[in-house]
């Protein structure tokens, strides 16, 4: 058996995804062991560069814990996130990265639950996949 | 402003082949306003062919800079300490810029990263479009500020050609026909009189790119 | 006379003139035209020879002008603007006179892109008025473009122009017909006519700007093969609308061919009625085999002799 576990990097709004994590913290719900949450004041905050340069140095999965659509705070944040997002798999498809590898996950604050499924799912899903092998580690 | 769009990936990476470390060069003028190749397109793309060669195990060392205006010697030449430490250079500035870098560092191989589009205006964000082609005799007072010559596939001077349909041109389908937009504003100016005066042909030999490159020389500013 | 052309020759003496098309091979078969020529000699005043239609490579429309001559018909050499600057333009006109061509169409041709050539760089040195008068300029003042000295001999060129009363903008479509006639054109082909109410209309303007009274107006007409070949023009050639009736009619018909063949009489004779409108342009495009029959079933034999 194979001994690789995912790092995966998960960028939080400070508005949902960040809650979110909290409450699974405080139910002792099970997340992946190689997680680093990076919070963010609104998911719009994320350029293209920070989701690249996450997996560039070390990460094997980027997830975004953003709010749903008609819901940002700042009105169209996480519209913008969905073009970035959009824009960073197109340069990854030209690298040869999975698709996989980046994916946004729409949360409310007391999603604690589906925060922690969908991370364990994420790692599952990645540790199938191997490592990424465009990390400069 | 001058727009721009990065040339694909795969083209980059078999120029770059041959090296190991190279500088990434943007510039602060036009290619960043059309986000094809300033500090943030660059970097980006660092990033990815940084990836893209660790998966294929012949890592590229890049280092990035971005002169404010890569196409002016003074901004230029900032890069000098820079390019003595690298083997190649990719620069994603316009065409001029790349040929400022080429004449200053004659040592140096020096590649595009952006291929250069055309002279345009943002028409909403993230669309651009041209209107000028820089023919050097500029003829839009004629043309109720609408420029036929670079807005009509066939240039035409007296009118709208036999393709026009509902006010798109059958060429591209999704563009406007000039000489609609010429027939329309002339309209809403009162001066649909002016276009029954016949343009005479262009004198394309004079201004124009027809005889080689052309050149502006102001003697007061010459130092 | 400008050009002592047959086909000015007509005009001049008020016959209603009758001019069709041919489009030289797709190679240089000289037999392909002598076929079409054989079709059409006799049932027309002057034929007009297609300069690379639709972008597609064909032979030049010089060559296939100086063939027809020799096989003793009038041509009408088309000439656009989209491949030859004017140096290579006025190289030509004085070659074609000097071959005995005496009517030319100024045009600035389809795009290249809808032809087999798409990555070509195209020319637009000139647009179609201002070719026009160069051809005006050239035969009238004997200069070339922007030169004063005069040059020897005569370009006898009968000039002709195309206009499309069903492009838009509509009301454009007079005005630059109007700007073709300043520049020095002597006759018109439109494109063809299938909305003949919006012709009507376009010929109203042109009354009204009293270009018909400078210039010869030919109605372009061209036969339907089908139901099916009207549907796909009426979708997909900008600038030419067919009315539902139309091809209704066609589609009603036991067969589509002679249905196509009796409306086009029927529009022949209809233009005919308009003050202003001096011939018709028929544009069977490869059915050349149909000119001798519409031309007699629209009254329009025989051809006059004309000194």
């Amino acid at each position: 058996m194979s001994t690789f576990e995912p790092k995966i990097v998960a960028f939080c709004c400070e508005q949902s995804g960040l809650p979110a994590a909290e409450m699974a913290k405080t139910l002792k719900l099970k997340i992946p062991d190689n997680l680093e949450l990076v919070p963010v004041p609104c998911s719009g905050r994320i350029e293209t560069l920070y989701l690249l340069k996450a997996l560039e140095s070390g990460a094997d999965g980027v997830v975004v814990f953003a709010c749903y659509e008609e819901n940002c705070r700042y009105l169209q944040g996480n519209v913008r996130l969905k073009g970035r997002v959009g824009y960073a798999k197109q340069i990854m498809a030209k690298i040869g990265l999975e698709q996989e590898r980046l994916e946004i996950f729409h949360v409310a604050t007391n999603s604690g639950v589906k925060f922690s499924e969908f991370l364990m799912q994420k790692a599952d899903q990645l540790r199938l996949l191997g490592p990424n092998l465009g990390k400069i580690a | 402003m001058i727009k721009a769009e990065q040339k694909p990936f795969e083209e980059i990476l078999e120029y770059l082949a041959p090296y190991n470390k190279i500088l990434l060069s943007g510039c602060g003028a036009c290619v960043t306003v059309c986000h094809a190749g300033g500090e943030k397109e660059g970097a980006l793309l660092a990033s990815a062919l940084r990836m893209a060669r660790q998966k294929t195990g012949k890592p590229l060392e890049i280092l990035e800079s971005t002169p404010a205006r890569q196409c002016e010697p003074e901004f230029a030449q900032e890069l000098s300490d820079t390019i003595g430490r690298v083997q190649a250079v990719l620069s994603v500035s316009c065409g001029v810029g790349v040929q400022t870098l080429a004449r200053h560092f004659p040592a140096t191989q020096i590649f595009p990263g952006v291929n250069t589009l055309f002279m345009g205006e943002t028409v909403e964000h993230g669309v651009w479009e041209e209107r000028c082609q820089a023919c050097g005799d500029c003829i839009l007072e004629k043309t109720a500020g609408i420029c036929p010559i670079a807005r009509c596939a066939k240039q035409l001077l007296n009118g709208p050609c036999g393709g026009s349909a509902n006010g798109k041109c059958e060429i591209k389908r999704e563009t406007d026909c000039a000489w609609q937009l010429i027939y329309d504003r002339s309209k809403s100016l009162g001066q649909l009189h002016r276009l029954t005066e016949i343009i005479p042909a262009k004198q394309w030999g004079v201004q124009s790119r027809d005889s080689g490159p052309r050149r502006i020389v102001r003697e007061d500013l010459k130092v | 006379m400008k050009s002592g052309s047959n086909l000015e020759k007509v005009f001049v003496n008020g016959h209603f003139a009758v001019t069709a098309e041919l489009g030289p091979p797709k190679n240089n078969d000289v037999s392909v035209i002598q076929r079409k020529v054989d079709f059409l000699r006799g049932y027309v005043d002057a034929v007009n020879i297609t300069d690379n239609q639709t972008a597609i490579v064909r032979m030049s429309s010089i060559a296939t002008s100086a063939f027809v001559i020799q096989m003793g018909m009038e041509p009408v050499m088309q000439m656009v603007t989209r491949d030859r600057n004017r140096i290579a333009m006025q190289s030509d006109l004085f070659g074609a006179t000097a071959l005995g061509i005496k009517n030319i169409v100024c045009l600035t041709g389809d795009h290249h892109t809808f032809g087999n050539q798409v990555n070509a760089k195209n020319v637009h040195d000139l647009d179609s008025v201002q070719l026009i008068n160069l051809v005006k300029t050239m035969r009238d003042e004997k200069t070339l473009m922007g030169g004063e000295e005069k040059f020897e001999g005569d370009i006898k060129l009968f000039i002709g122009g195309a206009a499309n009363p069903f492009a838009d903008p509509f009301e454009f479509r007079a005005l630059r017909t109007a700007k073709k006639a300043a520049a020095g054109v002597d006759f018109i082909q439109t494109q063809c006519i299938y909305d003949m109410e919006r012709f009507k209309e376009w010929m109203k303007m042109i009354r009204d700007l009293g270009v018909h009274e400078k210039v010869h107006i030919m109605a372009g007409i061209t036969p339907l093969k089908s139901a099916g070949m009207a549907r796909y023009m009426a979708k997909n050639v900008a600038g030419i609308t067919i009315p539902d009736a139309i091809i209704d009619r066609m589609a009603k018909a036991a067969k589509g061919s002679e249905e196509g063949i009796k409306i086009c009489v029927e529009q022949i004779q209809e233009v005919r009625e308009i003050e202003g409108v001096h011939g018709v342009h028929i544009m069977a495009i490869e059915w050349e085999q149909m000119i001798s029959k519409i031309t007699e079933m629209a009254g329009l034999l025989p051809r006059p002799k004309v000194e």
